[in-house]
């Protein structure tokens, strides 16, 4: 199943490159599709507990001791059905653009999928770097042949920076895998032992090691600087796929890649890395307060948001890791949806400045009130899904230590600030010259909206089912963890 | 060996072919010798054979190189068909090349000082003149010159270091000099050393490792552009061979001499390399720093003592080979007439034709190191090898540079995808959207399923 779900899209998508069939978007969102409902077997399947199931593990490359293993517990199945559920939606989205070479485009994207799922189900540590980096390589092509103006130089710079910090994380895996006894391996149960099995301070170096590749590609403060523009300059399903899939990426590895086999590094850099995410997200908020372009003030957003989860994670409390695990769920669904009313509203207007905006409540009442709930998710409101992780989150942040917690509470606060003066500059307000004419949703963007508004009400009011899905994996995670500390003290 | 006598018989019956004046069917005779030659390598493949009295040695090293070698002779041959067929002498370049392959051949295969002479000499030679070839050109009699003076500064300095080895251990033959050294491990005299370190200097020279490159990026410029890409695969290939059995396997057991300035070597042609790549204009000069540089990243690999690393080295020459036979044929299908190829050239190149733009953006993923491209695992073997041995720092160095090598690949890309093209469509033959389309398949082959090259000299 876990082999299905990783090689579909990567056939489909070579399918497109060879066939470019003509109606190319119905092709590659029936691919989509399917592996959408491959996706739901599996959880149907899934049986709730901490086991990784749906294995596979084949010899690939003996000679570099690279294992094809895959294979899915509770951590990896919400990230697969975040990655399963959205790439549907965004090809769903873009039918109303015509872009060039649409095979190609869309071929890409089906491409990232393949990546982006292999990313969440590895379980060999050379091809978790294999899938990081492919990954990359779409995403980079999406940005630079369908992207806005400057792209080449944004493009580049957000190139060169992600692999650098994968490079970083090479070097920690390898250095890891020679570590591990016999002839070495990858498997990730014998890097987990390797690596506990380091000194501290070695411990500490590997965790910078690999903390950077996820800190660049989430991103946190200070290695955000390529996020703004990146987001701003790609095309708009690009954007969907970093914010709402690849920035997920950096909290998995966190969680899977980081926590359980630095734990001693993570003692003692824990602290660090969650006083810079904070520090993030404040700062990420304040920037977004003052920014004038719609796309950017939510990439900046973005990067707050995704800094409390990574704070929320690096406490190690359950509580903390479930929050990161729902939000991940809900801040990719909320932020795909953000960027297609930006986008929406873009197609319409021309423009994305908030300044020329307003008044678009009174001529396109259901755009404006999806546009509501959309952005109440955003700022966590009870009962839409970004309240049940950002609670959890901030929770464990309180628990860790109140001043911290406090601190990333006014995220909450400033998010409110941001997202209500967004909507009061382009919804409410006067009819101008910029929005006469606006038009209201059309059926198809209905299709993709709807569906999205159901779900951010369904998981805020209802989240269990998702919480339990990741419980024993996150518990089992961190009892490991736990445990070890503990035997060293 | 029956692949050296094939290769050397080829190159006579193209110079009869001058005299004969049978022009006609030679590049199809040479492409079937060619591929025959491949068939013998792979037939003596598992075997150890010595031959000339101990000179020349076929184990399942030199096999693999010889077979590396030739495959990519006949790709380049592939690439430079037409090359061949606007000049008014085919016949004597197609010899002078043959010899060339032939004196590759010997410098992955001897076991014997006087062999490695002169197989660099066999080769060097015809190069000198192929270098200055299109004899209109001032540059291109620039590059030959510039060359033959370089190259034989370096062979005065290797012959300089065999002279001392041999005064020292009394032998020519490398398997006794090993012998030699180990068995009398504290006792060499020191102009033994200087030898070592002469030779060192010498072979940095032919594999263009910084500081001894000076040569390297105008004698690349100036050539025609399919001898510049027959000099940074062939020729590069047999250099690092030789260096391989000189310093890997006859003075292993002294490395502790040469490991500290190797180390020098790779840390200047890395940094200077990459960073000097980034400052071109001119394509061809840019490739011409950048294959600099992956000489860097493959002498990393000599700082391990360990059996794998041949392995590696191999792979990753022909990892490098594939990505820029491809390169070059993109250049050498753009540059038409013109001979300085600027970046401009590319612009918009997906447009005018989406073949080529494949294929160079393959090649340059791969020269950049992006999985799951041959470059990749090329590069990871490399970098892990380094690890093992307790190199991280200039693993770390390496890692930097790789991603200045991103840059200035990337530009290329950015211009290929990003700018509107100048000029009309390319067309170009069937032969050559043959030849990309195979080279494509190649690198996607041997990145996705790397195992039987890495594991072939075992």
């Amino acid at each position: 199943m876990t082999v299905f779900l990783i090689l579909f899209p990567l056939l489909a998508s070579l399918v497109l490159f060879a066939f470019k069939p003509a109606n190319v978007k119905v092709w590659a969102f029936a691919a989509s599709l399917i592996e959408l409902v491959a996706s739901i077997v599996v959880v149907v399947l899934f049986t709730k507990s901490e086991e990784v199931q749906f294995v596979v593990d084949v010899p690939w490359i003996t000679a570099l001791g690279l294992h094809f293993a895959v294979g899915i517990d509770g951590i990896s199945l919400l990230l697969v059905i975040l990655t399963t559920l959205l790439v549907p939606l965004i090809i769903l989205s873009s039918f109303k653009n015509e872009y060039n070479k649409p095979s190609t485009f869309y071929g890409l994207i089906l491409m990232m999928q393949m990546a982006l799922v292999g990313v969440f189900t590895a379980l060999d540590g050379l091809l978790f770097y294999l899938f990081w980096e492919v990954a990359l390589i779409p995403i980079y092509f999406i940005c630079l042949i369908w992207g806005g103006e400057d792209r080449g130089r944004i493009t580049l710079k957000f190139f060169i920076y992600t692999l650098a910090g994968s490079l970083f994380m090479l070097i920690g895996l390898v250095y890891l895998y020679y570590q591990t006894p016999g002839t070495h391996s990858f498997d990730i149960q014998a890097l987990y032992e390797a690596g506990r099995a380091l000194s501290a301070p070695k411990q500490s170096l590997i965790f910078w090691a690999i903390f950077v590749a996820f800190a660049i590609k989430m991103p946190v403060f200070p290695f955000h600087t390529w996020q703004p523009d990146t987001y701003t300059v790609a095309p708009v399903q690009g954007t969907m796929l970093l914010s709402g899939i690849m920035l997920k990426m950096g909290i998995y590895g966190v969680i899977r890649w980081l926590i359980p086999v630095v734990p001693l590094g993570v003692q003692e850099w824990g602290l660090t890395a969650v006083v810079i995410s904070i520090i993030g997200i404040v700062y990420a908020s304040c920037i977004a307060i003052v920014q004038r372009d719609f796309k950017r003030l939510i990439a900046y957003s973005s990067i707050a948001h995704v800094g409390l989860i990574s704070a929320g994670a690096l406490t190690l409390k359950p509580l903390g890791v479930q929050g990161a695990m729902i939000q991940m769920l809900s801040h990719g669904i909320i932020v795909f949806a953000l960027f297609y009313i930006i986008e929406i509203v873009f197609e319409r207007t021309k423009t994305r400045r908030l300044s020329n905006l307003g008044g678009i409540r009174n001529v396109a009442p259901l755009l404006a009130t999806v546009f509501v709930i959309v952005m109440l998710g955003n700022v966590a409101l009870p009962l839409t899904s970004g309240f049940v992780g950002e609670f959890l989150l901030i929770n464990s942040l309180f628990q860790y230590q109140a001043l911290l917690g406090s601190v990333a509470g006014l995220t909450i606060i400033l998010g409110a600030v941001y997202m209500l003066k967004t909507f009061q500059k382009s919804m409410s307000g006067e009819v101008n010259s910029t929005t006469m004419g606006f038009e209201d949703l059309s059926d198809h963007e209905k299709l993709v909206l709807y569906p999205v508004v159901i779900l951010i009400i369904l998981i805020g009011v209802y989240p269990a089912p998702l919480l339990e899905i990741s419980e024993p994996a996150v518990a089992n995670l961190l009892e490991i963890y736990s445990k070890f500390s503990a035997s060293v003290k | 060996m029956n692949a050296l006598l094939v290769i050397c018989g080829l190159g006579v019956f193209s110079l009869i072919a001058e005299i004969a004046n049978f022009k006609k069917w030679l590049m199809a005779i040479v492409m079937a010798g060619l591929a025959g030659a491949v068939v013998l390598v792979v037939l003596d493949f598992g075997t150890s054979t010595l031959h000339f009295s101990d000179m020349l040695l076929f184990n399942n090293f030199s096999l693999a190189f010889t077979g590396l070698i030739i495959i990519t002779t006949i790709f380049w041959f592939w690439m430079a068909n037409d090359y061949f067929k606007l000049q008014p002498h085919k016949t004597d370049r197609s010899a002078l090349v043959l010899f060339t392959v032939a004196g590759a051949v010997i410098m992955a295969s001897f076991n014997n000082m006087a062999m490695l002479f002169l197989g660099i000499e066999i080769l060097s030679i015809s190069l000198y003149v192929l270098a200055g070839s299109r004899k209109e050109s001032l540059f291109s009699t620039e590059a030959a010159f510039k060359y033959f003076l370089m190259g034989s500064f370096a062979t005065g300095f290797l012959l300089m270091g065999m002279t001392l080895t041999y005064g020292a251990t009394g032998s020519f033959h490398i398997t006794k000099i090993a012998e030699y050294v180990s068995a009398h491990g504290g006792e060499l005299p020191g102009f033994f050393y200087a030898g070592v370190l002469l030779m060192l200097a010498g072979l940095a020279f032919k594999i263009s490792a910084v500081p001894f490159h000076f040569w390297a990026p105008d004698v690349y410029e100036g050539s025609p552009t399919v001898i510049t890409a027959f000099m940074s695969t062939v020729v590069k290939i047999a250099a690092i061979a030789a260096f391989y059995r000189i310093f890997s396997f006859c003075f292993s057991s002294v490395h502790t001499t040469w490991i500290t300035p190797l180390q020098i070597i790779i840390v200047l042609t890395l940094v200077v390399a990459n960073i000097t790549a980034v400052y071109q204009n001119s394509v061809k000069r840019m490739l011409a720093y950048s294959s600099i540089g992956h000489v860097g990243y493959i002498l990393l690999a000599f700082m391990s003592n360990d059996s794998g690393s041949a392995g590696t080295i191999f792979y990753y020459l022909s990892a490098y080979s594939v990505a820029s036979i491809t390169a070059f044929t993109a250049l050498h299908v753009l540059e038409s007439n013109n001979q300085n190829i600027t970046i401009e050239y590319f612009n918009g190149l997906l447009k005018k034709n989406p073949l080529l733009a494949v294929g160079m953006t393959i090649a340059l993923l791969s020269l950049a190191g992006i999985p799951p491209l041959p470059g990749f695992f090329g590069k990871y073997m490399v970098f892990a090898l380094a690890i093992e041995n307790g190199y991280t720092g200039l693993v770390i160095l390496a890692i930097f540079t790789s991603l200045i090598g991103v840059y200035y690949y990337f530009r290329i890309l950015i211009a290929i995808y990003f700018k509107e093209p100048l000029g009309e469509e390319l067309a170009i033959s069937t032969s050559l959207k043959l030849l990309i389309f195979l080279l494509i398949i190649f690198s996607i082959v041997i990145g996705i399923f790397p195992d039987s090259l890495i594991n072939i000299i075992r």
